[in-house]
């Protein structure tokens, strides 16, 4: 690459080596970013390897993490191991269009990917969602049965357990639907639209007779799930899963995020179509954890690093929790604080809330009521049916 | 030809913006293959001043389109002149002017005001167009500006299609508050820019502040560099060091180590928020400046 240039056609093998190398460390380099170094690269020359390495860095890369990686990786391909990635080379094509993933979902996973089959019409309010099952803006209506008063620790057999899950999707798809007939525009405008109204005023000799309006149409809020998976909510996790999952489901605008002792990002998996390969991805991510739950520290860590990216003005964020904490509540306080400042509104759901007498003594829990907007109790899909009108309000 | 970044680096230099290998090279390379940058960073590393800067490197105008959400096609792109229009309508009514010849006149380029991105490619000598903030901007938006920057060519329904006369620098800035998408992120050629590190900072202050001491430049740029390791809410950019450094100087301060409560007080330049100024009483200033001085 720098002087003593190896022969264009081996020069051309190596640099598409080097595109296969990044795509295996989850690059988005296609066709394009080749021949797009390729023909720099034929028209000009790098003067040395340090400008070389400057140069494919400004091509390639494409956010800040791939920025910190890249030269760890170019060197990697260039000057340590870079025989071996060439003798993989013809390997490159069969593994560009998978995307990255730790090997033990392969167990779990089929081989092709699901992700890009997930519809995308739920934009247009009204169309079912394609699970065949009829999803009204209101469920409630089948808030007599008895399993939806059932605190959902109690439930107990496979069958139950599932049409739980059922219901809880159901209902988070309801309180979704709700939100997203919001952005209906309206007939009549507050806003002339100028532009039209000129253009047909033409015909009316210069008098503007039709007047044409605009509207800035409402968009949806976005959500932004925080779930605690700890030990203590473990009777309730299958359930609220399936609740965030149903939230989540093709709703762009969503995020959401577990927790036990750390945190991790999960929208991604809840967005898998199918629910028994999403649950068997998350419960993976779960085990993962250690013991004790960790909720300050977990809000740190989010502020920290995605609060900027996920929380606006139109977030509101919902953190599902009991609120034991072993950290000390005042860092609690201080996270809490620091998600209020950026979202909208800040929702604190608490299985335990429904219990008969429970009070919120917990340290954590007492504290972190002075920052919540709303704290609602979510144990049984009765009390989750309930926050449609509270979700509505928002 | 050969792809150095060394001279525009100092020509960078030479217009007062001090830009590490990596930025000077992002910037060869966008202007050499034509292609937009995407700069990232933290408010205040200084990613707005780098268009300014080449602007002048490349003595070209500066074109700036400050993005926020709700931004749209017409206030980027073109307007129409409405109360021209309807002037020129009631003027030629009285010349019994025929109502297609009338619509032809309106909707014709005098009666066109033009906004950054159509101004941007209707120059002759190609400009720097400076996309700030761009996360800011809703996605639609994004999406739209995808668009013109793959073809620069702008459609305007009452005229037709109006291709660039030449294609324009593209300089796009993003803090980081929003994703963006990976197609934007794709069209662009990328840079982060990082905090200056201690030596690169120095110089900012130099040149920027060419009569400031020697010795409380140095004492300034290691106090701030330190402050940045503290758990800041915000943390200072470039222009609050600058800023910071000409409070001093105004306030005729030989050396941060001396009086304190003047030391205090400045510290308004750097801390921008209630929480930061509270995380950072005189115990810890006075810890920090023990280190410098």
């Amino acid at each position: 690459m720098a002087a003593g240039t190896p022969p264009p056609a081996g020069a051309a093998a190596r640099m598409s080596g080097f595109m296969a190398h990044l795509r295996r460390n989850g690059f988005a380099v296609g066709p394009g970013e080749t021949e797009l170094v390729l023909s720099t690269l034929a028209a000009n020359e790098f003067p040395n390897a340090d400008a070389a390495r400057l140069g494919l860095k400004t091509m390639l890369s494409g956010s800040r993490e791939q920025w910190a990686r890249f030269d760890d990786l170019f060197d990697a391909y260039w000057f340590e191991r870079g025989l071996r990635t060439v003798e993989r080379l013809g390997q490159s094509t069969a593994t560009r269009s998978h995307r990255p993933r730790p090997d033990i979902w392969d167990k779990v996973l089929p081989a092709d990917e699901q992700a890009e089959a997930q519809g995308r019409t739920d934009r247009a309010p009204g169309i079912g969602q394609g699970d065949g099952e009829k999803t009204s803006g209101r469920l409630v209506a089948s808030a007599g049965d008895a399993l939806m008063r059932t605190d959902l620790r109690t439930l107990v057999t496979p069958d139950e357990m599932a049409e739980a899950e059922r219901t809880a999707e159901r209902l988070a798809r309801a309180i979704r639907y709700r939100l997203s007939r919001r952005r209906l525009p309206s007939r009549r405008g507050e806003i002339i639209d100028l532009r039209r109204t000129i253009r047909r005023s033409i015909s009316h000799g210069g008098e503007p007779v039709e007047l044409r309006r605009k509207h800035r149409p409402e968009r949806p809020v976005k959500l932004v799930v925080l779930l605690d998976v700890s030990g203590s909510m473990k009777v309730y996790s299958r359930y609220f899963l399936s609740f965030v999952r149903g939230l989540i489901g093709t709703w762009l605008r969503a995020d959401a995020f577990l927790f036990h002792t750390r945190l991790v990002r999960v929208a991604d998996v809840l967005r898998e179509s199918d629910a028994n390969i999403a649950m068997a991805k998350l419960s993976l991510l779960v085990e993962g954890f250690g013991g004790g739950t960790r909720i300050a520290t977990s809000l740190k860590a989010f502020n920290d690093r995605y609060a900027k990216e996920t929380l606006g003005s139109r977030s509101v964020a919902i953190v599902i929790s009991d609120g034991y904490d072993t950290d000390p509540p005042e860092a609690l306080a201080v996270e809490l604080q620091r998600v209020k400042r950026r979202a909208y509104r800040l929702i604190w759901l608490n299985p335990l809330l429904g219990w008969k007498d429970y009070a919120p003594v917990a340290r954590a829990m007492a504290v972190a009521l002075q920052y919540v907007d709303c704290f609602a109790p979510a144990h049984s899909l009765e009390s989750l049916a309930a926050l449609e009108d509270e979700f509505a309000r928002l | 030809m050969k792809l150095e970044y060394a001279p525009l680096q100092r020509d960078l230099a030479g217009v007062g913006y001090i830009a590490d290998d990596s930025l000077a090279m992002a910037l060869s390379l966008a202007v050499g293959l034509q292609r937009p940058l995407l700069l990232e960073g933290e408010a205040g590393v200084g990613k707005t001043d780098v268009g300014k800067a080449l602007a002048k490197v490349l003595d070209t105008r500066l074109i700036r389109l400050q993005c926020y959400e709700g931004l749209d096609a017409n206030a980027t792109i073109y307007e129409w002149n409405y109360q021209r229009q309807l002037l020129a309508i009631r003027a030629h009514e009285r010349d019994a002017m025929p109502s297609d010849q009338i619509e032809r006149h309106i909707f014709s380029e005098d009666y066109l005001l033009r906004r950054p991105l159509l101004e941007a490619i209707s120059q002759t000598k190609p400009p720097v167009l400076l996309i700030d903030e761009i996360d800011r901007a809703d996605e639609e938006f994004e999406a739209f500006l995808l668009e013109i920057l793959s073809d620069f060519q702008i459609t305007v329904p009452e005229l037709g299609t109006i291709a660039a006369k030449s294609t324009p620098h593209v300089i796009l800035t993003s803090n980081g508050t929003r994703a963006l998408s990976d197609a934007l992120r794709r069209r662009c050629l990328y840079s982060y820019l990082d905090f200056p590190d201690e030596r690169k900072e120095l110089a900012i202050v130099h040149a920027r502040l060419p009569g400031i001491d020697r010795r409380l430049a140095e004492q300034v740029v290691r106090f701030v560099q330190l402050l940045r390791r503290e758990a800041l809410e915000k943390k200072p950019g470039i222009a609050e060091t600058l800023d910071w450094a000409r409070a001093l100087v105004g306030l005729d301060v030989r050396s941060i180590d001396g009086d304190p409560v003047t030391i205090q007080a400045s510290l308004a330049c750097l801390l921008k928020t209630e929480a930061d100024l509270k995380a950072v009483p005189r115990e810890v200033t006075a810890r920090i400046v023990g280190k410098v001085a």
